[in-house]
C-alpha cells in the first residue's frame, strides 16, 4: 500500500504547499483546527489510511484504541520533524521522517503491549503498520517540514483527531449494524471502571457478518462521505444564498440612488 | 423508455416499453415460482409479497429523496422484478427481517446509489443475496425438505410457513435439509455412488423436486427466449460452460466428480441462466459478448461450487462476471454497416 499511496502522497502535498505557505507568515490556530477536523480530514477528504481504516473499525473499541496511536504518532512525528527541518537535506527527508515516524510507531506500540495487551493482540499487525499511514507522512512532509513547533504540534493532534472521530464513528456503525451493541469490550482500553459501558441497543441481534467483514467498512465509509459532501453542498447553497442576498440589496440602492 | 434492440427491424414491436419487458419477466418466473411452491410450502410466495412490498417502499423513499419521479419510476416494475428475483432465489423458510433487508440492500445500494435502473453496474438482486449470504450463511442454506416430508409427499403447511417466516416456530430444523449440492459439497472422502446412496441430501426424492424447479425455470427461460425479451446466447453459453467444465472434470475423476446433468439440473442453474445473467443492464450487449460472458458464468459456477466455500456459486459468479461486462463488451464490438473492421482496443491519438 504505501509506495503507490506515497507517490499519490507526493501530489497532494504539493498541491497544498501553496496553501500552507499563507500559514508560514502567521500560523491561522483557526484553519489548522477546521482542516484537520472537517475540510480536510485524512479520512473523509484526503482518503489517507485506508488501510487501518478498513480493517480495524468493527468495534468502537478497536478505532479508537488505533485512532489514539495513530494520534500519538502524528503529533511525535509532526513536532519532531519541525525541529529538524532546517537541518535535513532535501534529498533525504523522506527517509528522515519515515524513521522517525517508525521510532514513535515502535514506542507506542511497546506502551500498548504494556498496557492494553489484549487490545494490542486484537489490533496485531496494524499497530506496526501505522509507520505506513500515508496520512503521517503526508502531514510531515506538506505540513510539519514547513512550519514552526507549535502549529505542527497543533496539526498533528488535530489531524489525529479528525482521523479518530472518523475511525470511531465508523466503527460504531459498524458495531451497531454488526452486532447490535456499542462500546463493548471497552475495558480493554479505559480500565476496569468500563466494564459496564457496553450498550446492547438490540437484544437478540443475530449477527451481520457483513458488516464485521471489510466489505461492510467500504460501505460505511462511502456513506459517511456522502453525508459529509451532502454537508458541502448545502454549506456552499446558503453562502451563494448570502451572496445573491447581499447582491440584489446593493443593485436596489443602486437603483433608488 | 424502450429497451434497445440489437437485430432489425427495430420497430417490431411498438409500445413493447421497460414495463412491459419487465411484466413479461415476472411472468416467466411463475412456473417455477409454482413448483417452489408445491414442492417447498407457502414460503416461497409469503418471502415474495414480503419483497415486493420492501421493494416499492425503498424504491420510493429513494426516489423521494433523490429528487425523481416516484410515480414514473415504480410503474416501469423494475423494483418489483428484482424484488421476485431475489424472493425467488432465497430459501422459503427464511425470517422475515432478512427478506427485507436484502431487498433493501438491492434496492438502494445496488441499484439507486448507483442512478437508477439502466446505471448499475451490478445485478441489484444478486448483490441482495450476495450480502445476505455472507451475513447470514445459517438461514440462508437452510432449505424446507426433510426426509419423511418429502416421502409423504408432504410439505409445511400455509400456517407453518408463515410461522417460520416470522420467528414463532421454535423446531425450524426438522424441516430443513441440506439441497444436494450442499449435501454433495461435504460428502468429503466418499466417492460419488456411494455418497449418492447414502447421503439423506441427495436421495431421489430431493434429487427430482432440484430438477423439477430447474426444468420449470427452463420453461419460463423458453417463454422469455419465444417473446424474444433475450437471446438465446447468454443461457446456452452459461449452461454450455457448466456443462463443459463439469464434463471435464468428470471424465478425468470419474468416481468423485459429479455428473455434468447433476450439475445444470441443480442448485439455481437454469435460473441464473435464463433470468439472471440475462439481465440486459449489468451484462454484455454483443453477441460475441454474450457468449463469452456467459461462458465465463457457467465456468466460474462449477469453480465456486467445488472449490469454494459455498454450496451454490450463480450469485458471486454472476458478480464476478458483471465487472468483466464492460471490458468484454470492448472486445467483442461487432463490425458496423459500411466498416470494413470492428473496433478493438483503445486507440490513443487517432480519431476514435
Amino acid at each position: 500500500m504505501s509506495e503507490e499511496t506515497l507517490s499519490t502522497e507526493n501530489t497532494s502535498a504539493i498541491d497544498t504547499v501553496a496553501e500552507d505557505s499563507k500559514a508560514k507568515v502567521s500560523p491561522n490556530y483557526a484553519e489548522i483546527v477546521y482542516n484537520g477536523i472537517w475540510k480536510n480530514n485524512p479520512a473523509l477528504v484526503q482518503l489517507l489510511g485506508l488501510c487501518p481504516l478498513l480493517a480495524v473499525t468493527s468495534t468502537v473499541v478497536n478505532a479508537i484504541g488505533l485512532g489514539l496511536a495513530t494520534m500519538v504518532v502524528l503529533i511525535g512525528s509532526n513536532i519532531a520533524v519541525s525541529l529538524i527541518r532546517n537541518y535535513v537535506a532535501d534529498a533525504v527527508r523522506l527517509p528522515a521522517f519515515v524513521m522517525i515516524i517508525a521510532s514513535f510507531t515502535t514506542c507506542i506500540e511497546l506502551i500498548m503491549q504494556a498496557y492494553t495487551y489484549e487490545l494490542y493482540q486484537i489490533l496485531g499487525i496494524f499497530i506496526p503498520l501505522i509507520v505506513t499511514n500515508c496520512a503521517i507522512l503526508g502531514r510531515a512532509d506538506a505540513f510539519a517540514s514547513r512550519n514552526p513547533v507549535l502549529p505542527s504540534a497543533l496539526d498533528g493532534f488535530m489531524m489525529g483527531l479528525g482521523f479518530m472521530i472518523i475511525l470511531s464513528v465508523l466503527g460504531g456503525m459498524r458495531e451497531l449494524i454488526g452486532q447490535g451493541t456499542l462500546f463493548s469490550d471497552m475495558q480493554l482500553l479505559f480500565g476496569e471502571s468500563a466494564l459496564n459501558w457496553k450498550l446492547t441497543v438490540f437484544s437478540n441481534y443475530p449477527d451481520v457478518l457483513f458488516a464485521i467483514l471489510p466489505p461492510g467498512a467500504f460501505i460505511g465509509l462511502g456513506l459517511l462521505i456522502a453525508l459529509k459532501n451532502h454537508f458541502d453542498e448545502r454549506e456552499k447553497e446558503r453562502d451563494r444564498a448570502r451572496k445573491a442576498g447581499q447582491k440584489t440589496e446593493s443593485r436596489r440602492v443602486r437603483v433608488t440612488g | 423508455m424502450a429497451l434497445l434492440r440489437i437485430s432489425s427491424p427495430h420497430t417490431q414491436r411498438p409500445g413493447h416499453r421497460t414495463a412491459w419487458i419487465m411484466q413479461m419477466v415476472i411472468l416467466a418466473t411463475i412456473p417455477g415460482l409454482a413448483v417452489q411452491t408445491w414442492l417447498f410450502g407457502y414460503g416461497t410466495l409469503i418471502n415474495l409479497i414480503i419483497a415486493c412490498i420492501t421493494a416499492v417502499v425503498f424504491e420510493a423513499v429513494l426516489l423521494k429523496a433523490r429528487q425523481r419521479s416516484v410515480a414514473f419510476f415504480l410503474k416501469d416494475y423494475s423494483a418489483l422484478l428484482t424484488a421476485v428475483l431475489l424472493a425467488l432465489a432465497l430459501p422459503p423458510s427464511v425470517p422475515w427481517w432478512l427478506t427485507a433487508t436484502g431487498v433493501g440492500v438491492a434496492i438502494v445500494f445496488a441499484k439507486q446509489v448507483y442512478g437508477g435502473l439502466g446505471n448499475n453496474p451490478f445485478n441489484p438482486a444478486m448483490v441482495g443475496y450476495a450480502i445476505l449470504l455472507v451475513s447470514f450463511p445459517v438461514p440462508m442454506t437452510q432449505w424446507v425438505g426433510a426426509q419423511s416430508l418429502i416421502d409423504a409427499g408432504a410439505t409445511p403447511s400455509f400456517s407453518q410457513s408463515l410461522q417460520a417466516i416470522f420467528g414463532t416456530l421454535p423446531t425450524i430444523d426438522s424441516y430443513t435439509m441440506a439441497t444436494p449440492l450442499d449435501a454433495f459439497k461435504h460428502a468429503e472422502g466418499l466417492d460419488r455412488s456411494s455418497a449418492f446412496d447414502t447421503i439423506l441430501g441427495l436421495n431421489e426424492a430431493n434429487l427430482t423436486n432440484w430438477i423439477s424447479v430447474n426444468l420449470a425455470y427452463l420453461v419460463g427461460g423458453l417463454f422469455l427466449l419465444k417473446l424474444r425479451i433475450i437471446t438465446w446466447h447468454t443461457p446456452v453459453a452459461v449452461l454450455a460452460g457448466l456443462a463443459a467444465i463439469s464434463s471435464v472434470f468428470f471424465l478425468t475423476d470419474l468416481s468423485h466428480a459429479a455428473t455434468p446433468w447433476f450439475h445444470i439440473t441443480s442448485g439455481a442453474a437454469m435460473f441464473g441462466a435464463f433470468f439472471i445473467a440475462t439481465d440486459p443492464v449489468s451484462s454484455c450487449t454483443s453477441n460475441r459478448g454474450k457468449l463469452v460472458y456467459g461462458a465465463g458464468i457457467g465456468i466460474l459456477i462449477y469453480i465456486i461450487r467445488t472449490w469454494g466455500g459455498y454450496p451454490d456459486g450463480v450469485a458471486f459468479a454472476v458478480l464476478l462476471m458483471n465487472f468483466a461486462a464492460p471490458l468484454i463488451d470492448h472486445y467483442t464490438q461487432p463490425r458496423a454497416y459500411g466498416h470494413k473492421k470492428a473496433k478493438k482496443g483503445l486507440k490513443f491519438g487517432g480519431d476514435n
